[in-house]
């Protein structure tokens, strides 16, 4: 079964190869086939793959296949080297069977583009990068990925590159997540140092002979490597390119800035779990992390007009509970819920995507209205996604995964009343602003009329995300419902379990709370938008501080641009002309100079030239007779 | 007679010396290019002077390569001559100074 390994992200890198050189010969139909056909076959492979690691478990838990020696210097190797684990099994099979319908879906939103081909070689390049960065097994063929994904990030958020606004809203993707790469980076040659290898499984193995719990070294690198999952991941202090990513088309919304690329992250602190745990310092400021994330981007939500800036801040949001649970030790609650998150967000992109191109490429949700009766499969999908979003118990997969998380927030041994507290909040938040989404978008009156239907080809994925959405989640029931815990019982063939606490209330008790907490939060969202046509209590002024503010993603901005930009742009231009510029520009004034002097004897008579060859002349002789 | 290479060479510079100041006080373009070839010629009898003082024939040999590049160069002038006087009218170097700064 191994053999197949390559050909995963061998089929996606031949598509882009194929796109990115003929791409412009091809016709539409031939490019939407390679393009989406190549990540359609990976996901093939990757579900035989499943079945057979499902069945009968490789040795070791591991599928291995070494393909060639990268480079070798010293006594580091690295080796071009696929391996998938119950873990890496997860995220490529979201990878690729979520990839394959966004492909799918974008074949058919993407057919007016006149460039279509060169969004198809992005995506599929995303698709091979994103597999490398889980399938690798060294840090340097992780690294790879990592900065691949970086690279297809920004290529497709300046997709439409003839809008000023979205090459600034690249670059500053680009730019900001860069500060997180470097700082993994410096993590790695750290870990290289301390341990003399980046192979990940030699780490695991060698890292708790190597570090004492707790000891500066370990607390640097994890700090290092966690501050790189925070860039990817779009976590607090690092989360303010994520909104304005949304300038892509909305299949890259949903491929790269919901489903996949932003939880690299995750993947990143669960796969190095063992040196996370060695240090609990970096466990505590990830949960915190986590928690502020996911509160500050939920109430940024609330008050976006536009519907895809709402979808990412919940983006955030969600990722905020993952980190929540990796920080407290709940690592299976985190993959779950990365699972679950995968399908419902990249399921409200889509949606979300097919009511912006319906309706005139109008996002802002007050334009909206009244699309319920209108468009009801996207309706009934979206209302799956939603439903998924806020955690409507029983009925959604992300109940499932969230209950989890606020549950082992309290509980798990590194739990806290305070943490949990946060992640009900955010909870309640999450709930009210997909309330107000939902009733903005799909009830009250007409305000833009529908001038296209959404055809097959990008209806089908929606179903089909539609229906993982809601049914995700039984693979997973909390333990004092079901004992059906295949989820976790395959993830924690590689991630430890989740410690409790020794003493705990009944988990029941929590999962009531949480329960009504969110329908609180769909009932106040419900008496505050539905039917309230003029919507006349948010032009309220008092209200207009606080809705300014976090309509501004509680001004991260501009508290950047004060403490970094403003500082940098003024240490430049008192600094433009510093020693080595004089120096530059001392040799180009010596230049103009001297021409100025020489070009005097350049006046067109012959005779005078002639005089001077003869000097030159006589002057070389005499110099010869003189030494 | 003191050494006939010598008085050969002698010859040789006066006819360079001649050459020299023909070119730097002609005003024809087409004196000049005599002037050139008179000093191309003197260089020849310096080396031919050589070549019978040394008993070698690498003089002779010499003096023909200075030939054939004569030759060329001279047809190249005179070629260039014809084009300056087809758009200038005029031979005069003095009036020849459109290249200048």
């Amino acid at each position: 079964m191994h053999q197949l390994l390559p050909y995963i992200p061998a089929f996606p890198i031949l598509g882009f190869l194929v796109l990115s050189l003929f791409g412009r010969k091809l016709s539409k139909p031939v490019i939407a086939t390679i393009g989406a056909g190549t990540v359609c076959l990976s996901a093939l492979i990757t579900i035989i793959l499943g079945f057979s690691f499902l069945q009968t478990e490789p040795p070791g838990g591991v599928y291995d296949q070494l393909l060639w020696s990268w480079f070798s210097v010293g006594n580091l190797s690295v080796d071009i080297d696929l391996r998938v684990d119950a873990l890496t099994l997860v995220f490529i099979f979201i990878i690729t069977f979520v990839g394959a319908l966004i492909h799918i879906y974008s074949a058919f939103f993407m057919w007016h583009d006149g460039d279509y081909a060169r969004f198809f070689a992005s995506m599929n390049l995303f698709v091979c990068s994103m597999l490398l960065l889980v399938m690798a097994d060294n840090l340097v063929l992780m690294y790879l990925g990592w900065e691949g994904v970086g690279l297809c990030s920004y290529l497709l958020i300046g997709f439409w590159y003839e809008v000023p606004s979205n090459c600034r809203a690249a670059n500053k993707a680009f730019l900001i997540t860069r500060i997180g790469d470097t700082a993994l980076l410096i993590g790695l040659f750290l870990l290289f140092k301390e341990v003399g290898t980046l192979n990940i499984s030699g780490i695991l193995h060698q890292a708790p002979d190597q570090f004492a719990t707790g000891s500066s070294n370990i607390v640097l690198i994890t700090i290092l490597l966690l501050a790189g999952g925070m860039g990817k991941s779009a976590q607090l202090p690092l989360q303010t390119w994520l909104p304005d990513a949304m300038a892509g088309p909305s299949p890259v919304s949903a491929l790269i800035h919901a489903a996949t690329m932003v939880t690299a992250g995750v993947y990143l602190i669960a796969r190095m779990h063992v040196l996370f745990q060695l240090s609990p310092v970096t466990m505590v400021i990830i949960a915190i992390i986590g928690a502020l994330t996911l509160f500050v981007a939920g109430c940024s939500a609330l008050a976006q007009t536009d519907i895809k800036r709402i979808l990412a801040y919940s983006t955030i949001s969600q990722i905020g509970y993952m980190f929540l649970a990796l920080g407290v030790g709940a690592w299976s609650a985190a993959i779950f819920h990365f699972f679950t998150h995968a399908f419902f967000k990249a399921l409200l992109f889509l949606a979300a995507g097919v009511v912006i191109e319906a309706l005139h490429h109008e996002h802002n949700i007050f334009m909206m209205g009244g699309l319920r009766k209108r468009m009801p499969v996207v309706f009934i999908t979206f209302l799956a996604g939603a439903a998924a979003l806020s955690a409507l118990p029983l009925v959604s997969a992300g109940f499932f995964s969230k209950d989890a998380i606020l549950w082992y927030s309290f509980s798990a041994a590194n739990g806290n009343p305070l943490l949990w507290l946060m992640a009900l909040a955010g909870a309640f938040i999450t709930a009210l602003y997909t309330t107000r989404l939902m009733l903005v978008v799909f009830w009250g009156e007409t305000r833009t009329p529908v001038h296209r239907q959404p055809g097959q080809g990008m209806v089908i994925p929606l179903v089909v995300l539609a229906f993982l959405s809601v049914t995700a989640g039984f693979i997973e029931w909390p333990h004092n419902m079901l004992h059906l815990t295949l989820f976790s019982a395959h993830v924690q063939k590689v991630l430890p379990e989740t410690l409790l606490k020794t003493t705990l209330p009944s988990e029941s008790l929590f999962q009531l709370i949480a329960a009504l907490v969110t329908l609180a939060g769909v009932f106040l969202g419900y008496i505050l938008y539905y039917g309230k046509p003029g919507i006349r209590w948010q032009q309220s002024p008092a209200l207009a501080g606080i809705r300014e503010f976090l309509f501004g993603g509680w001004k991260f901005d501009q508290l950047y641009n004060f403490l970094f930009v403003k500082p940098f742009v003024f240490i430049t231009r008192i600094n433009k002309s510093d020693v080595i510029d004089k120096m530059y520009n001392g040799i180009a004034q010596a230049g103009l100079r001297l021409n100025s002097w020489f070009s005097v004897s350049q006046n067109g008579s012959l005779r005078l030239y002639i005089v001077g060859v003869l000097a030159g002349i006589l002057f070389i002789i005499t110099l010869q007779l003189l030494l | 007679m003191i050494d006939s290479a010598h008085m050969v060479l002698m010859v040789a510079t006066v006819l360079f010396a001649l050459g020299l100041v023909g070119v730097l006080t002609r005003k024809n373009v087409v004196f000049m290019l005599i002037s050139v070839e008179i000093m191309l010629n003197a260089a020849g009898l310096a080396f031919v002077a050589a070549g019978s003082k040394w008993q070698q024939p690498d003089g002779q040999v010499m003096f023909l390569f200075i030939l054939a590049m004569a030759a060329a160069e001279v047809s190249i002038g005179l070629a260039l001559v014809l084009q300056i006087y087809h758009q200038h009218k005029t031979l005069d170097v003095d009036r020849l100074k459109e290249l200048r700064d």
